[in-house]
């Protein structure tokens, strides 16, 4: 399979490719890690006249701890985000998330920023930035502005950044270890039927703060605020985390494929937030 | 036969080294000086009829030689034939035209082809070609396609139905009549579904034709030359004396490379009428759209049985999706390769069955490893459970108890095939051994742990393999023969050179035909090439498929051996100026027995075989012999296949536990290879039990167009399959071989679906269709369940 | 308009006019010749075309020639060195690691990272490092075989 002819800009700075954005408007594409875009292209689902390859703009794939505060470069690759240090000690949610995202190969090329900008709700990051209340930084011709994760999904592939803006920053609070992400992978192409990812803090026996973040199930990624809500201030035994977790999918619209129909996605998504839970409650 | 180690020793397979360096030449890789490159426009609609085709802005476009469309071949390309014309069954033959030239039948049906300077260009213009299309309405399912109202899709075949087969032995009515009064009848309908083969090389073609000569060479993805080439004689009007099909290194085939496709024919058209070397190489969409499909019954069978477990009779009726045509073996399929085995390994007396063939506006669908023989496999081993479980026996007993015993064969079925040889029981109990199946029954006994049930699956088969005597071949309306042809050459140095009509692609035979070859001539194994694919090099052939190429051609390649042994033998007794029969042959050396010291080499008599010297009367120079071998009976493999798993109420997930295949398949060459083929057989049947299906929506769209949609199962799917062996050679065959390609997934899908049903026995559950997806499972579970407590609040 | 990259692959550079939709998998097929890395899905689920960039496995169909401008590429035919079979080479031999041997160049790339990430891999951390690339003929038992074979070999020695 080809893809349509396009034109090429490799930009070397953000400046630049915004400045490209804007001469080009809904004719560019932006192509990071291009696992996202490619695929469409060579199906011809997209033909873009413009090409705006970001992949070369020095800068954007630094991991660093800021106090309590993880900032990701847009360009970090998911194998980097698994592997980074700081995350595994500061952030493990995320290295958990990616570690299941595609295959190697997929990882050694997909990009953070990619990922949360194509807004599949069947990717691994979006319940994960939820639950963490993450914030995305968009640069546009204007600077920076911050994003916080719960306005970035909009719907099904589209956020809240602008057509002349580009993600160049994703900010992870610092957690503790009790954490958790668990998937049922689509047999086939390897997405999230069901992915939920979990952020706990527990003290004296007894569950202070919790969130869940839910993708796969519906057109955007969305927090299980019943789950949350029957659960704060509660000792997390099997029955009280089963109960609360049949709320996983309450007032989700919950998709239908050839694979999963609405119903049995939307009890997946009551297992698997069960089974996350209990997996980040067993890992104090 | 002379015996040496290299007969049944797990050597390094000899194709490798090339394959593992990236020097290897598949079809796609071939480029010759001013080659083009051709891509096919194809229907986007299931059924429409064209109203008008413009290419004009893609010939204008740069690049462009040549842009054809159905019209431009009338006339010049005959309509695409099926090779396998079934008798008594009304078989109606629609004519497929190479290209669409009014009516489309199936989404990827081609209506134009594109041929430009470079596969970018060609594609770009294909798109290009604006096809009008009025829209019909379409037809996807058999069993709807053949009410009344149904869209129709060929006037020559009224109510769809391509043919109406009927196979009847003993008297089925009396044993159930027997059974509804005494015993006991179980019926079930069952949904063998669509799959797509998915070699992972797509189909490709390069011709070249030269005007000068009238000759036309194609190199293309094919598992059988021969036919190849006699089918692109048929259908582009090239005598066969002027074709030449070659076969490059294939990436695999599984059935989808068998058929002669339009594709071909009209890449050799393109060729001819631009006077360019073509090539046209599929992408992964079009081979979901363009090649063939596999299996697709639907089937309504009922078993009836004594309350011992006894099994009486079958009956039943399928109806078997073709697809929009016949393609080249489809026809001969769900029947000849399937109903002629359905009673499996049991002695069932009576049997009742009718297939009736469908066509419908989906891809054509023609063998998938295993062809016919799996589906076969899966009603039997089904029902044998069902009635298991009825009677309330274990599996494995009423398998036992209906075994065709081993003082019964050679063994006529009531189908009327005559078994050559079998020992069921020892493999059974292999099986059993070796999966502790005593112990984990007693395991399951415990029930559930955090609600994971265990289950254990069994399925005990035969299968029809080593196709097969050409006398029956023509008897059941196979358009060819089933012999095989193999020439070995000894060359003045004592180097040979081994021609065969095979034409393997992954199954190893360069390697086990040099292990025959080694074994009979006493040669070293690097002594000797295998030279296959190639319609130039190899007098005639019948491909490979049907596990067919060891047991027809590895038999006539020992065949051609023994002669040039004999001959061999004749000159070496001149040279040691003693009798013949006073001769003996060890490790490539005649000796005069009693005196070893007068001895020569094969070698030494090829040297002289050639100088011709000095011959003794009536031989002629060259040490050389072919054998055109045509079986007598087809070979009956056969083995017991075991699995557990553990199902996750919770999620409907099924684990793999372990699994067992105990195979015999008679004499064994290359364990090594052999235990290969018995693997990548078990994966490819568990991915149609647990994963794989190709669907349509009702428009004849098809939903499931990429790998990214379609589950090509993964290496984390599976456990270490565990392989163990019985050996009971073929009486008939000359080196006691049976064929092992398909066994594994004959075997497997049956195995793993008895065991997910054993494992929700206790929710009631007792037939899900495939694939057992988690959501079917837990459907399933769930809807028993509500039944269960809609009974507890009554 | 085609843009000019060079690239440096098993060691040789190279440099050429590419169109930009041009992918990676066809620079290095047809623009350069080396036919041993292969096209299987279309969709970067197969892995047929997994190759080396900059030391890491990538899917050579999901990437522009483009992008690769400047880089270290490494193919199947650059695994041997000076006639000798490079151990995962010689695993897949060893332990009939194939049969048709379409998959096997991309299987062989994605190992030499497997590899390089474990050196004494456990079965179940080579089949799930082998996610990305699909067999359709040897049911992967022989494939993770063969990487157990090429990991004892290499054991002690890096990855090269």
């Amino acid at each position: 399979m080809i893809p349509a002819p396009f034109e090429y800009y490799a930009p070397s700075t953000v400046k630049e490719a915004i400045g490209l954005l804007e001469q080009h408007g809904d004719d560019a594409k932006l192509l990071a890690g291009g696992h996202s875009l490619l695929p469409i292209m060579k199906f011809r689902l997209a033909q873009p006249k413009v090409v705006v390859d970001i992949g070369r703009i020095g800068g954007l794939d630094k991991i660093e701890a800021k106090g309590s505060t993880v900032t990701i470069g847009a360009l970090t690759t998911h194998d980097a985000v698994e592997t980074s240090v700081v995350l595994q000690k500061q952030c493990p949610l995320l290295p958990e998330t990616a570690s299941v995202i595609g295959d190697m190969q997929v990882r050694n090329r997909g990009t953070i920023g990619g990922s949360l900008a194509h807004a599949d709700p069947a990717a691994d990051y979006p319940g994960a930035i939820l639950a963490l209340d993450a914030e995305i930084v968009a640069t546009g011709p204007k600077g920076n502005r911050t994003i916080s994760a719960k306005d970035f999904f909009v719907e099904m592939l589209t956020t809240a950044l602008k057509p002349n803006e580009i993600i160049t920053e994703v900010r992870v609070p610092a957690t503790g270890k009790t954490v958790a992400y668990l998937k049922h992978p689509h047999p086939a192409s390897g997405y999230a039927v069901v992915g939920v990812a979990v952020v706990l803090e527990i003290s004296g026996g007894k569950c202070q703060k919790i969130a869940v973040g839910v993708n796969g199930v519906a057109g955007k990624a969305y927090r299980a605020a019943a789950v949350e809500k029957a659960l704060t201030g509660k000792a997390l035994d099997e029955k009280t985390v089963a109960d609360a977790a049949s709320h996983a999918a309450d007032g989700a619209d919950a998709a239908s494929d050839l694979y999963a129909s609405s119903e049995f996605r939307a009890h997946l998504a009551s297992v698997y937030t069960k089974r996350a839970i209990l997996k980040a409650a067993s890992r104090t | 036969m002379a015996v040496s180690s290299l007969f049944g020793a797990s050597i390094r397979r000899r194709e490798d080294p090339r394959l593992i360096t990236g020097q290897a030449t598949y079809t796609d890789d071939l480029r010759l000086p001013g080659m083009v490159y051709a891509s096919i426009v194809r229907s986007p609609h299931a059924h429409a009829r064209i109203t008008r085709i413009d290419a004009a802005a893609a010939r204008r476009h740069p690049g462009v030689v040549a842009v054809f469309t159905g019209r431009d071949l009338e006339g010049k390309i005959n309509p695409i034939p099926t090779a396998w014309l079934i008798p008594n069954s009304d078989l109606k033959t629609p004519p497929h035209p190479a290209l669409a030239v009014d009516r489309v039948r199936y989404a990827g049906d081609g209506v134009a082809v594109v041929v430009a300077d470079g596969p970018y260009t060609a594609r770009d213009a294909a798109a290009l070609v604006r096809v009008d299309y009025e829209q019909l309405p379409a037809i996807v399912n058999q069993e709807k396609a053949v009410e009344a109202g149904a869209p129709q899709l060929h006037e020559e075949a009224p109510k769809n139905v391509a043919f109406t087969w009927k196979l009847a032995g003993g008297d089925a009515k009396a044993a159930f009549a027997e059974a509804e009064r005494s015993g006991v009848v179980v019926r079930q309908r069952f949904v063998n579904q669509r799959l797509i083969p998915n070699a992972m090389e797509t189909r490709g073609v390069v011709a070249k034709y030269t005007s000068g000569s009238g000759e036309l060479t194609v190199w293309y993805t094919t598992q059988n030359p021969h036919i190849a080439r006699f089918l692109m004689s048929v259908v582009t009007g090239i005598p066969e004396h002027k074709v030449r099909v070659v076969a490059p290194e294939v990436g695999g085939g599984f059935g989808s490379k068998i058929p002669f496709y339009a594709d071909e024919a009209i890449v050799a058209f393109c060729a001819k009428a631009t006077g360019r070397p073509v090539k046209w190489t599929e992408d992964r969409r079009e081979n979901y759209l363009a090649t063939i499909h596999g299996r697709d019954h639907i089937t309504d069978l009922e078993i009836a049985a004594r309350r011992d477990g006894t099994l009486l009779a079958l009956r039943g009726k399928t109806w078997a999706n073709l697809g929009a045509y016949l393609s080249t073996a489809a026809p001969g399929v769900p029947t000849i390769l399937h109903g002629l085995i359905l009673t499996g390994c049991y002695t069932i007396p009576n049997i009742d069955y009718e297939v009736q063939g469908v066509f419908t506006n989906t891809t054509p669908v023609d063998a998938y490893r295993g062809a016919g023989r799996p589906e076969a496999t899966y009603l039997i081993e089904r029902m044998v459970d069902l009635v298991a479980a009825r009677v309330g026996l274990d599996p494995a007993d009423v398998r036992r108890k209906n075994f065709i015993k081993a003082e019964q064969f050679p063994h006529t079925t009531a189908e009327g095939l005559s078994y050559d040889s079998g020992n069921y029981g020892p493999a059974l109990d292999k099986a059993l051994e070796l999966i502790e199946y005593t112990r984990l029954r007693d395991v399951q006994k415990q029930g559930p742990k955090d609600n994971r049930y265990l289950g254990l699956g069994l399925s005990t088969y035969v299968e029809i393999c080593g196709l097969g005597p050409s006398a029956v071949a023509g008897a059941v309306g196979f358009q060819g023969g089933l012999w095989e042809s193999a020439t070995v050459r000894l060359h003045p140095t004592g180097k040979a050179t081994v021609y065969t009509g095979t034409s393997p692609h992954g199954q190893g035979e360069e390697t086990t035909f040099a292990q025959i070859v080694a074994d009979q001539l006493g040669l070293p194994i690097e002594d000797i090439e295998v030279v296959h694919g190639d319609t130039g090099a190899i007098s005639m052939g019948w491909g490979t498929y049907g596990s067919r190429s060891t047991v027809v051609g590895g038999a006539a390649i020992a065949v051609a051996s023994q002669r040039v042994r004999d001959k061999a033998a004749k000159i070496a007794a001149h040279m040691l100026e003693a009798a013949e029969s006073d001769l003996t042959f060890e490790r490539g050396r005649f000796s005069v027995r009693g005196t070893p010291d007068r001895s020569k080499t094969i070698q030494e008599v090829t040297l002289q075989a050639y100088l011709a010297w000095s011959l003794p009367a009536g031989v002629e120079p060259s040490l050389e012999a072919s054998a055109f071998y045509d079986p007598t009976n087809f070979t009956f493999p056969f083995g017991t296949h075991a699995v557990a798993v553990k199902v996750d109420a919770d999620t409907g997930q099924v684990e793999l536990r372990r699994y067992v295949a105990v195979d015999d398949c008679g004499r064994v060459i290359n364990p090594l290879i052999v235990d290969g083929q018995v693997h990548g057989g078990i994966v490819q049947g568990i991915a149609q039990a647990l994963h794989e299906g190709a669907a349509y929506d009702a428009d004849g769209q098809l939903l499931t167009g990429s790998m990214s949609d379609y589950a090509v199962p993964r290496a984390r799917m599976f456990p270490r399959f565990v392989t163990g062996r019985t050996e009971t050679p073929s009486p008939h065959n000359p080196i006691g071989v049976k064929g092992v390609g398909e066994t594994g997934t004959i075997a497997s899908t049956p195995a793993v679906v008895n065991a997910v049903m054993d494992a929700l026995k206790s929710f009631g559950v007792t037939h899900i269709d495939m694939p057992l997806t988690p959501e079917r499972i837990w459907a399933a579970i769930h809807k028993q369940s509500d039944k269960k407590a809609e009974v507890k609040a009554r | 308009m085609k843009r000019a990259i060079s690239v440096t692959v098993n060691g040789t550079k190279y440099s050429n006019e590419v169109e930009p939709r041009l992918l990676l998998v066809h620079y290095i097929r047809d623009t350069l010749g080396l036919t041993g890395t292969h096209v299987g899905c279309d969709t970067s689920n197969c892995g047929a075309c997994t190759i080396m960039m900059n030391g890491r496995a990538v899917k050579a169909c999901t990437l522009l020639a483009v992008q690769a401008d400047t880089a270290q590429l490494q193919t199947v035919e650059g695994l041997a060195t000076n006639g000798d079979l490079h151990p995962i080479q010689q695993g897949f031999w060893e332990e009939h690691g194939l049969q048709c041997g379409f998959c096997t160049p991309g299987m062989m790339m994605a190992a030499l990272e497997l590899l390089r990430r474990h050196p004494d891999p456990s079965e179940a951390q080579i089949r799930e490092g082998l996610e990305g690339n699909l067999c359709r003929c040897t049911g992967y038992q022989h494939i993770v075989n063969a990487i157990q074979n090429a990991a004892g070999k290499l054991r002690g020695a890096p990855v090269r």
